[in-house]
């Protein structure tokens, strides 16, 4: 039973390392939206799997806020907040072209391994192996799509992944945390959603672009 | 032993005489869902039989290479299949003869007199057709290495019998992160290397926009018949290699009885027409990338492969 637990979640792990090199990659703005649901599904599940495996109840109650935060409620806010940022089909920009991109994601994978290794001896706790280097790459890759992105929305997106891959790393090192540290995150998951959303929404009447790579100078006047 | 050489050519007779069916499925099917009627899935053992039966015109201005090509192409199949576990679970005869590696090795070698043939005639969309498979063949070459490494390195060898075994034997082998990962590059490739519709469209006429077809144009009679015989041997080969070896390696023959082996060919039949469902069905919802995104498509299918072997060589 435990053997399959493992590999499952060694097999989310993967996925969800992939999921976040194709945020990195992906060009339309629906698939990075809905590639980020994956992600956040994905934590959900290896959330309910570790807390199967250790018999720890918190965790059971971490992926349930993950679904309704992430999965639902995100989604649902940029889309009342910036439809017509979400639903334009067009491409977006990148400030490097996407084989480059994802070859710079590998090597940022391949990082995160070298640097959760002396991590991994220090902490003998049975999923740190698979958790610990595949959070810390979603989190080098999250940071790395809010860098190499030219759109607000995307930024976001990528802000969001970086959160993702903070509480994959997490849910292995302390499978006790209460609840209520995930209930805080998750709340402000949302509540970062509904600003920058909002305040997208406002670039875009005033400006007509939200392409942060273009808005280089302040506009003094009206 | 003499069972195991006639179950190993009866492998080999599988593959040949099915082929064009697997090929005229693929047709028929992608037909009806664009609310076609759509040639017989026989189709294509007729257009064989025709070409067979018509003359064979030459230029007389290429070279024998021309000429050996279509022979070259229709065995690189053949030996491949005498390698890989197509209805059998234990090796058989000539199952040591190559490994992964060799079989990769002789589909190369088809593809690159395949591309010299093209050349040979001074026909230009040959020429054209040869550089731009040569162009998206180095871009899926490093997939396959690395895919071919994290294969044979998480099931200890390069002999695709033995490959096949380990993702059986414990079953939580299957879910591996490395597997699920790897058999998504593979699938990649597959639609690169078979010359399928986000990299190329197989059904096209039109010669600018050609990349696999364009290079057997000059063919007529025999030499047609068989580079199109070879074509769709190519594809059932790699979708039987990709079925029995990676994605679903149960279903096998594990005796040396007739009936099991008969068993075992209705169930990889039924394997591949899945497959080839799936392939259908993304070949008809995408369109045909543009020449210079498909670097895009195989760096994604490279660095899928990387992770897969990241993911293993960090020893989950």
């Amino acid at each position: 039973m435990l053997v399959w637990l493992h590999s499952f979640e060694a097999l989310i792990a993967g996925l969800f390392l992939l999921v976040a090199i194709g945020i990195v990659a992906i060009r339309q703005m629906q698939a990075l939206l809905r590639l980020f649901v994956i992600q956040s599904l994905l934590l959900a599940s290896g959330a309910t799997l570790i807390s199967l495996a250790t018999g720890s109840p918190h965790l059971l109650g971490v992926a349930a806020v993950t679904v309704i935060a992430k999965v639902a409620m995100v989604p649902w806010l940029l889309r009342r907040t910036v439809r017509r940022e979400l639903y334009g089909r067009r491409e977006v920009v990148q400030v490097l072209n996407v084989p480059s991109a994802l070859l710079i994601a590998a090597a940022l994978s391949l990082l995160a391994y070298l640097v959760a290794g002396p991590l991994i001896e220090a902490a003998p706790v049975p999923f740190v192996r698979t958790q610990l280097p595949i959070g810390i790459a979603g989190i080098l890759l999250g940071g790395y799509t809010v860098t190499v992105r030219r759109e607000a929305l995307a930024q976001l997106v990528g802000l969001l992944a970086l959160e993702n891959g903070v509480f994959f790393a997490a849910l292995a090192i302390a499978p006790d945390l209460s609840v209520l540290a995930e209930l805080a995150a998750a709340f402000d998951v949302v509540v970062v959603t509904l600003v920058v959303g909002l305040l997208t929404r406002r670039i875009h009447e005033r400006v007509g672009d939200t392409s942060v790579g273009v808005l280089a100078a302040l506009r003094e006047s009206d | 032993m003499f069972e195991h050489v006639v179950y190993n050519l009866a492998q080999v007779l599988f593959v040949v005489a099915l082929a064009p069916l697997a090929q005229g499925l693929v047709g028929r099917l992608k037909e009806k869902i664009q609310s076609k009627q759509g040639p017989s899935v026989l189709q294509p053992y007729r257009d064989i039989w025709k070409l067979l039966h018509k003359e064979e015109v030459i230029s007389e201005h290429s070279t024998w290479i021309f000429r050996f090509t279509p022979y070259l192409v229709f065995a690189a199949p053949i030996f491949v299949t005498l390698l890989i576990p197509v209805l059998t679970r234990y090796p058989l005869f000539f199952a040591f003869m190559g490994d992964m590696l060799g079989g990769g090795f002789v589909l190369a070698l088809a593809g690159f007199f395949t591309a010299l043939a093209a050349i040979d005639t001074a026909n230009p969309y040959g020429a054209m057709g040869a550089s731009r498979t040569r162009m998206v063949g180095f871009l899926a070459e490093p997939v396959f290495m690395v895919v071919f490494f994290t294969v044979s390195f998480v099931a200890g060898s390069t002999i695709p019998y033995i490959v096949q075994a380990h993702w059986v034997n414990p079953p939580s082998n299957f879910f591996e992160p490395a597997h699920v990962l790897l058999l998504l590059a593979f699938l990649m490739l597959i639609l690169a290397e078979d010359a399928r519709l986000p990299v190329d469209s197989p059904s096209g006429h039109f010669e600018l926009a050609m990349i696999g077809a364009s290079k057997s144009l000059e063919y007529s009679g025999r030499g047609a018949a068989l580079m199109k015989w070879a074509g769709s041997m190519k594809l059932l080969v790699l979708v039987i290699i990709y079925l029995n070896v990676l994605v679903t390696p149960w279903g096998l023959a594990s005796g040396t009885g007739v009936s099991e082996i008969a068993m075992a060919a209705l169930w990889v039949a039924l394997k591949v027409i899945g497959f080839l469902l799936v392939l259908v069905y993304i070949e008809s919802s995408l369109a045909k990338l543009r020449l210079f995104r498909i670097t895009e498509f195989l760096g994604a299918a490279f660095v899928t492969s990387v992770v897969a072997m990241v993911t293993r060589l960090a020893g989950v």
